[in-house]
């Protein structure tokens, strides 16, 4: 049993952090705004998420300026996919090992 | 703890944002119910206008219309008809791009796009269908088969937008396909589809989606 939860990624626990990398999986890049409302959370909570993703080297952080105001958006890293997609992976195995 | 319940609730999590992510969310359900009043309000005056040009001994639209349809009515109808779709697209433009900027979004992203070609290749193939039926004096079946076209490119959109709009699709799929098999009472059944079903539909997600956030 324990190398099965060993694979699930602790990274992805909190349910905000699981919506940031589904949402990047599926799009090539995504602005705060738009994640905030999909995931309907706070600017401080979704921040600090962001940021402890972004410390993990699974997604990057992009700044550009729309007119006079700043606009982040955020793209998932190819190491970041693959650890989700391993996260998935042991998810599944956890389900399949309990039938 | 249950493991395997907390897993199977994080599959569903993540299953639920790649879907809502890569899909248009603006969609306002205001739109809806304004499209529906629209149609209902351009099926009337189109319904007083017959009447007022059939005069004499008149009796119902679905035992005259097939027999003495005039060029005039069709201009009529089709002018009506073209009002009626620009009203609408106007207000749901006006209303969903109210929407977006609530929710801080942009409105003319990857995701509109999709939709709008989705949407628009059934929808222009069954206006052009519908043109050649009328040229070809096929009067009762137009109605019917607008229902039918707009349901299909409905259903065709629904990959790109909330999921719900499936359900209108299907919904006027049916309503068109019963308005085949009756051609007397295509105008009633326009009504339902165009207006009663888009005041219905509209109202739902309006309330579902909407109203909580004011």
């Amino acid at each position: 049993m324990k190398h099965l939860i060993d694979n699930i990624n602790k990274s992805f626990e909190s349910r905000v952090r699981l919506g940031v990398m589904s949402s990047l999986m599926v799009n090539e890049s995504i602005d705060f705004l738009t994640l905030k409302t999909l995931l309907e959370v706070t600017d401080g909570n979704l921040a600090s998420h962001i940021s402890a993703l972004e410390a993990e080297g699974f997604l990057i952080v992009k700044k550009e300026f729309v007119g006079k105001k700043t606009k982040t958006s955020y793209t998932a890293t190819k190491f970041g996919k693959q650890a989700f997609m391993s996260h998935l992976k042991a998810l599944e195995d956890l389900i399949k090992s309990q039938k | 703890m249950n493991e395997k319940e907390q897993s199977l609730q994080q599959l569903r999590d993540i299953k639920m944002m790649m879907e809502r992510s890569s899909r248009f969310i603006s969609l306002s359900g205001l739109s809806g119910v304004f499209a529906g009043v629209f149609a209902l309000i351009g099926a009337a005056v189109f319904y007083m206008y017959l009447n007022t040009q059939m005069a004499s001994g008149y009796h119902s639209i679905a035992e005259r219309l097939p027999m003495d349809v005039s060029i005039d009515y069709l201009t009529f109808g089709i002018l009506d008809a073209a009002v009626i779709l620009f009203l609408s697209i106007g207000f749901g433009i006006f209303f969903t791009t109210r929407k977006a900027k609530r929710d801080g979004l942009n409105i003319w992203d990857r995701k509109v796009g999709h939709l709008l070609i989705n949407l628009s290749i059934p929808l222009i193939a069954g206006g052009l269908f519908c043109l050649i039926l009328l040229s070809y004096g096929l009067f009762g079946l137009v109605a019917p088969c607008t229902l039918l076209f707009y349901g299909l490119a409905l259903l065709n959109a629904s990959k790109y937008t909330l999921d719900e709009i499936k359900w209108l699709g299907i919904s006027e799929i049916g309503l068109g396909l019963i308005g085949c098999m009756n051609l007397g009472y295509g105008m009633t059944i326009w009504c339902i589809g165009f207006g009663v079903l888009h005041i219905v539909y509209g109202a739902f997600m309006y309330f579902r989606y909407e109203y909580k956030q004011q």
